[in-house]
């Protein structure tokens, strides 16, 4: 039998190194017809047909690189060449959706090194306007089989990968192809698997996008471009009609965090895609929000190394958040499929790919079902693929990819001895290998021993017992019969060579002893081994138990519960009204269902909350017109001119530690603003902060839109390098008539649209002639009468108004300018002199414009300041005279009507938000604390909660740092204690430029 | 018509009022003629102590009298009644850029940063521009004496100590080339477009370039034989002698430990400058009598797990510690708000004369001018300033007289003159 098995391998290897078993049909022969038909049968296997199906003493029938039946009583040829797998496990190989196997690097179009920006695509030819745009990539026409790469997915149990070039937005089509060695025509099952998307523009050199709103913004205009491309004729774009074409095709989009999952699902939702999101391993961190996308993921498994947290100060920087996700990672599958997400697993990530299945035995410790992690190898896969008639289980008709285990796959101890693919076998152990444990009685020359063979059949040691007191180690080697042994007879000893082969269980051969002599040899089988005395292994495993919980948001301060609305008395307050009623003393507040619901001396509610504010003044929260914070991934995208199609919605971040801060400095409402680095910048985001909730969440529900307009010096790029002067405009001249010349496409783009005719749609030219049409407003970044003064009359010749002039530090020589033409001013308090054009800014700017009959706002720009913005608004007293309730108006009721939400907020008034704040002082002091911030009635700061919080966190970080240092005991791997803070802190003219 | 010519009238008056200013600093002014009595004053003395209804009088630029206003004589006295005001040392700007850098993005107006790594020979006292239009609007509120500070590189120059209302640079000076600022390299430093941190490849050439630098530094100025002369070397001996003071810009505990065995070496008087993480080591400041120049309270924390107010409350973790620190800012316009830093730490718990003692007599003794300024004490130079309310606090930080060794200064600059022209602008059009 034995020797049966031997030589079918023997056989197969060679019909391996021949390649004939798929036919390749057009390719002239050189030599003779050697084609077979490949005849295998696996017998007495548990073969696992499905991820959760399994027959023991089963029988697979392969012939031809398919299978022809599997289960108990099939019919088994004659002549077929059977393997009996008695004790073995045969498995459906898995299938790695997310690899680059057998494609070359990307490389970038054209000169890497150019400094000016690049304004198009280098690419030559009818292709897209932008580099990063790829659909005519075809994976195929690149694709060469790799063996050295695909031996080591075949030694993890891989038998088919899809295959795709990592670089671009759109990356074009992947190719799904088998592991073997053959050559591309046969080993491709699908030479377009899918369309391959990403948020990360790689390798181009163009400057467009540079931030992941342009991104986001770039892929809706292409799916719109596409829609328009089907139906004119006036174009060639090849780019376009690949896109067109792979549309039918799965759509893969790889996204870097948990919150680029949510954006991916919007944006499928948008155009009615199924993306299968390649997801960051965080996807636990917003499971819930995930999960109701409903969308299909790939995750991937390489969960952090622990920190070395040892020197105290360095391991500071190692954030809380850091520090829970190395706990937390190996959960992640497991909490997704434990929500009903489905999901496949993929090798990409992991810093080296044997490190799989350690990875994944760990995510198996952390809770996943083996059958869960073996239909995220199998079934899912194949499904995503649309290759489920080939891929994915063992039926008949399905390709012969399988693989055979001496026990269940997931296993420590198990070891996959073969894995076919396309009815082929690729031999990592020897399925022949004999059982060589036992005793023996070794005779060499006439010299005895005692021959102990003990361990694991394959792995099994050998030790000689001689005279019985010494234990010698007898290295030896097993290879395609021969049997080669080793050892010497005394500790240090010389050494005896012996060789032979076997019969039965008994082995002899021939050999040299330490002479030179050459001598015969014999072990005869004595029985079985002494009992294995091996130590078990006691390593300890580090524990699951006691995990941290999950907090929202995922950082320092975050929530274990929801934070939620509740009936709020306070009483007794100092209450600034911003209404006709001004400030009241002695007055009581109730708070109910998120809004205010009375005002007055000595209210009562029985299930309300009393909070005392004797002694405390309470104001509307604050609202800043103007801030960069909670924004992923760059807030300009200032590589054009133009660039009305972004919106700092699609990258709201809900995870920015400033929400927490500036909500401790009383901030209730924030418009996340495009930067200023061009004069039509982008859509802001109006959000509350909504501390712990989703970033859909936080948006204010049916806010009117607004955009960033900006002027001077940063649209010129006057203080940027040299190589910036090419982009128009360079002059304040030429931002006059980039105005004039989009507002007047625009409206030519209405005329358009409204006529019937078919048009392209521009995200671009929509957007301004929104505000030509009232429906979107402008919030202006600027500094010099000149240019303001400008832009109102450019806004009146197209019959709109300004809305908003933003910084505005020269608006005071303006004031009455803009009264007339109804614009607002949000202000600094006192910046100055930081760059040329703020040369002439005054602190008595904001005094100036509200004696004007400005509505006036002070906003910060800056994280920092918008934590204390009540003093900036106390400067407008200390600088011109503003009455005290006046000034609070800059900083809460003035921005709400810029941003036209004063109905809502903004003031104490029955009916509105309760966007609240009690202070500890009065307001505008330098003094007062924000002890109590409320947003729609939830206490979403306090300060006597936030001790709490600081102890939670000191604690959190305490059990994890001792947790991390175990592992250092342990000899665990590690990594530096280097901080990373996700979220950055933008300022309007932070250029974003990804590395 | 008339109304008009009124007010045209009123604002070439107040123009007048300028001193002519459209973008001229105001004229400084002349010496002390005649003894000044300020009464009735809340007096912060600036060592801790309170005086309500106080009398503080100046002669010659000193100050000659600070007590307990009980209608003591004041015939000779110019005098200056101040019931429900406050007074206050004039306050110091530590490690600023005043003067330095006109306009923060034109490169032409900024010389704050020289060109390599060493230059201790560099003086900030000469590259200090009196006429700066930024300078006004510092000592409007409150701030009257500065230290002026070089940046870059790794020894950056030597700083100096300006009053601030002078013609020109020499007349300016109060303590010339004092110290020299040196700028510790980060071990890791946060690259802001990679949003982590990166380790600095150069970090231990850094350590090494200035650890011989001090060595060679300390040989050269030891050296009694004929030596070739040095620029260099020849600029830190003022640190060995006790002449000098160094000034580390350091924020970490790394940072700031690696700055206390640099000076602990060489026995040479410490300040930190920035000093973000000085409260976590109090022992080995204390111990090495280490002072601290502490960056601006209304900062960020610097890590994201940081209490949310841990710059804010900072202040309070030196005091107490028992560690000699002062109150800083950042950059130069900024500087006008310096006042607002102390109010912000007081907000959290600091102490409010030990605030005041942090922005005057604190940073005097860290900057060795205690012996003239800093502090209303008898004998010491008549730098102070009257406000309406409390200066800490913007509600009330109006700024109504300020002395400058007893010369009365002129409050107005350039932010007030365009306010006033465009009160007029407006006043015309109503």
């Amino acid at each position: 039998m034995k020797k049966t098995i031997r030589f079918i391998l023997a056989g197969l290897m060679l019909l391996v190194t021949s390649g004939q078993l798929f036919a390749q049909q057009t390719f002239p022969r050189n030599g003779v017809y050697d084609e077979r038909e490949g005849w295998y049968v696996f017998t007495n296997a548990t073969i696992h047909t499905h991820y959760n199906q399994s027959q023991e003493g089963a029988t697979l029938v392969i012939h031809n690189g398919k299978i022809e039946a599997v289960g108990k009583n099939v019919f088994i040829p004659k002549g077929a060449i059977v393997t009996d797998l008695k004790g073995k496990h045969l498995y459906p190989s898995f299938i790695d959706l997310y690899t680059n196997y057998g494609l070359p690097e990307a490389k970038a179009v054209g000169k890497e090194s150019e400094k000016k920006p690049q304004m198009l695509s280098n690419k030559e030819g009818a292709f897209a306007w932008n580099e990063a745009l790829k659909p005519e990539y075809r994976a195929a026409e690149d694709f060469k089989p790799d063996d050295k790469s695909a031996a080591t997915y075949r030694k993890l149990g891989f038998g088919c990968v899809l295959t795709h070039q990592m670089d671009g937005i759109s990356r074009g089509t992947s190719a799904a192809v088998l592991l073997g060695k053959e050559r591309p025509h046969e080993m491709m099952l699908s030479e377009t698997g899918a369309h391959h998307l990403s948020f990360n523009k790689g390798k181009s050199t163009q400057a467009y996008p540079s931030s992941l709103m342009g991104i986001i913004a770039l892929l809706r205009q292409t799916y719109y471009d596409g829609q328009w491309y089907a139906q004119q004729k006036g174009e060639t774009n090849l780019s376009l009609e690949a896109w067109n074409a792979v549309q039918s095709l799965p759509q893969i989009i790889e996204v870097g965090d948990r919150l680029e999952v949510l954006r991916a699902a919007k944006l499928a939702k948008e155009f009615g895609k199924d993306y299968i999101i390649m997801g960051s391993g965080d996807e636990y961190q917003r499971l819930n929000e995930i999960k109701a996308t409903g969308a299909t993921l790939i995750l991937p498994l390489d969960f952090p190394e622990a920190y070395d947290v040892e020197a105290p100060f360095d391991a500071l920087q190692v954030t809380l958040a850091q520090m829970k996700h190395w706990e937390l990672a190996p959960t992640n599958p497991a909490r997704l499929a434990e929500a009903g997400i489905k999901f496949a697993l993929t090798t990409h990530e992991l810093e080296k790919k044997d490190q799989f299945m350690e990875h994944l035995r760990k995510a198996i410790k952390y809770g996943l079902s083996e059958e869960a992690a073996l239909k995220a190898l199998t079934e899912t896969p194949a499904q995503l693929l649309n290759l489920s008639d080939q891929l994915g289980s063992l039926e008949t008709g399905k390709v012969a990819n399988f693989i055979i285990t001496d026990g269940p796959v997931f296993a420590k101890e198990s070891k996959i001895y073969q894995n076919w693919i396309g009815g082929k076998p690729f031999e990592l152990k020897d399925l022949d290998a004999p059982d060589l444990l036992g005793k023996y009685a070794l005779r060499v020359g006439n010299q005895s021993f005692t021959l102990h063979v003990s361990g694991k059949a394959g792995e099994q040691e050998m030790k000689l017992a001689h005279q019985d007191t010494t234990t010698l180690s007898v290295k030896h080697t097993y290879d395609k019969g021969i049997l080669t042994l080793v050892f010497s007879t005394e500790k240090e000893g010389k050494r005896i060579r012996l060789s032979g082969t076997a019969t039965g269980k008994n082995w002899s051969g021939r050999g040299q002893d330490i002479e030179g002599n050459w001598v015969n040899w014999s072990a005869t089988y004595q029985g079985p081994p002494d009992a294995d005395k091996k130590k078990r292994e006691d390593k300890k495993d580090e524990s699951i138990d006691n995990l941290g919980v999950v907090t929202y948001p995922f950082t320092a301060f975050g929530w274990e519960n929801r934070p939620q609305a509740t009936t709020y008395l306070i009483r007794n307050a100092t209450v600034w009204t911003n209404e006709a009623e001004g400030k009241l003393e002695n007055t009581d507040i109730l708070v109910r269902n998120g809004k205010i619901a009375e005002i007055g001396p000595r209210l009562s509610d029985r299930s309300a909350t009393i909070i005392d504010g004797t002694g405390k003044h309470l104001t509307a929260g604050i609202i800043d017109e103007h801030t960069h914070i909670a924004a992923s991934r760059g807030i300009n995208e200032g590589t054009q001119a133009s660039s009305a199609e972004v919106r700092i919605g699609d990258v709201i971040n809900s995870e920015d530690i400033n929400i927490y801060r500036q909500l401790s400095g009383g901030v209730t409402t924030s418009q996340v603003l495009h930067g200023s680095s061009n004069p039509i910048g982008g859509q802001s985001g109006l959000i509350k902060l909504r501390w712990g909730f989703a970033p859909e969440e936080m948006k204010v529900a049916n806010a009117d839109g607004f955009i960033k307009f900006a002027l001077g010096e940063n649209v010129k790029q006057s203080n940027r390098n040299n190589d910036y002067n090419i982009r128009f405009p360079q002059t304040r001249m030429g931002v006059e008539q980039v105005y004039v010349d989009h507002f007047t496409r625009a409206r030519e783009y209405g005329k358009l649209r409204n006529s019937g005719k078919p048009y392209r749609r521009d995200l671009d030219l929509e957007t301004i002639l929104e505000i030509i049409e009232g429906k979107r407003f402008i919030t202006c970044h600027s500094y010099q009468q000149g240019e303001i003064n400008m832009l109102m009359k450019v806004a009146e010749r197209f019959g709109f108004r300004v809305n908003t002039f933003t910084h505005i530090l020269e608006g005071y020589k303006v004031a009455d300018k803009m009264a007339a033409h109804g614009a607002g001013g949000s202000t600094f308090a006192d910046w100055w002199a930081y760059k040329f054009e703020v040369i002439e800014a005054i602190p008595y700017n904001s005094a100036l414009m509200h004696e004007q009959g400005v509505t006036v706002a002070v906003n910060s720009d800056d994280a920092e300041m918008a934590r204390r913005l009540n003093q900036e608004a106390a400067k407008a007293v200390l600088f011109g005279g503003v009455s005290e309730e006046d000034a609070l108006k800059f900083v809460t009721l003035n921005p709400a009507k810029l941003l036209h939400i004063d109905q809502q907020v903004g003031s104490i008034k029955v009916g509105k938000d309760a966007d609240i704040v009690l202070w500890s002082d009065h307001p505008l002091s330098v003094y007062a604390k924000a002890d109590k911030t409320f947003v729609d009635g939830i206490l979403f700061f306090d300060r006597d909660q936030d001790i709490q919080l600081r102890q939670a966190v000191q604690k959190e970080r305490a059990r994890l740092v001792q947790k991390m240092l175990a592992v250092k005991k342990e000899g665990g791997k590690m990594q530096p204690a280097r901080g990373r803070s996700q979220y950055r802190e933008y300022h309007c003219d932070d250029l974003e430029r990804e590395e | 018509m008339k109304i008009n010519l009124k007010y045209s009238l009123i604002f070439c008056l107040l123009l007048l009022a300028g001193g002519f200013l459209w973008a001229q600093s105001p004229i400084p002014a002349a010496n002390q003629a005649e003894p000044i009595a300020i009464v009735g004053a809340t007096a912060h003395l600036g060592n801790g102590q309170v005086i309500q209804n106080s009398l503080i009088g100046f002669e010659g630029g000193k100050l000659t009298v600070v007590e307990a206003y009980n209608q003591q004589a004041l015939d000779k006295y110019r005098v200056i009644q101040a019931e429900g005001k406050h007074v206050y040392p004039g306050l110091i700007a530590p490690n600023t850029q005043l003067g330095l850098i006109e306009i923060g993005a034109v490169r032409a107006t900024r010389d704050n940063d020289e060109t390599g790594s060493l230059n201790p020979n560099v003086r900030s006292i000469i590259a200090y521009n009196t006429d700066s239009q930024v300078i006004p609007t510092i000592r409007s509120m409150g701030v009257l004496l500065a230290q002026i500070a070089p940046e870059g590189g790794l020894i950056s120059g030597q700083s100096s100590i300006v009053q601030l209302d002078a013609w020109n640079w020499e007349d300016a000076a109060y303590k010339a080339d004092e110290g020299l600022y040196l700028r510790l390299p980060a071990k890791q430093s946060y690259s802001w477009r990679r949003g982590t941190y990166q380790k600095n490849e150069a970090y231990d050439d850094q350590m090494l370039e200035i650890a011989t630098y001090f060595a060679d530094a300390k040989g050269y100025c030891q050296q009694t034989t004929a030596k070739a002369e040095n620029l260099k070397l020849e600029a830190a001996c003022g640190l060995f002698n006790g002449s000098k003071k160094l000034y580390v810009q350091a924020n970490s505990v790394e940072a700031i430990t690696q700055a206390v065995l640099l000076a602990k070496q060489h026995a040479i008087s410490l300040v930190i400058v920035g000093g973000e993480d000085a409260w976590r080591i109090p022992g080995l400041l204390k111990e090495n009598n280490v002072a601290v120049i502490l960056r601006s309270t209304q900062s960020l924390p610097g890590l994201p797990d940081d209490d949310v107010d841990l710059p804010f409350k900072t202040p309070k973790l030196l005091q107490e510690a028992g560690i000699l620190y002062c109150i800083g800012h950042e950059g130069f316009w900024q500087y006008r708000n310096l006042a607002f830093q102390a109010g912000q730490a007081v907000g959290y718990g600091l102490d409010y004369e030990a605030a005041i003692s942090a922005l005057t007599l604190n940073t005097a003794k860290i900057l060795g001018i205690d012996d003239r300024a800093g502090s209303l004490e008898v004998g010491k130079d008549a730098i102070l300033f009257i406000s309406q309310g409390d200066v800490l606090d913007m509600r009330s930080a109006e700024v109504i007289h300020a002395f400058i060794q007893g010369r009365e200064i002129d409050l107005n600059n350039k932010q007030k003159v365009l306010y006033h022209k465009f009160q007029e602008k407006f006043r015309r059009e109503r």
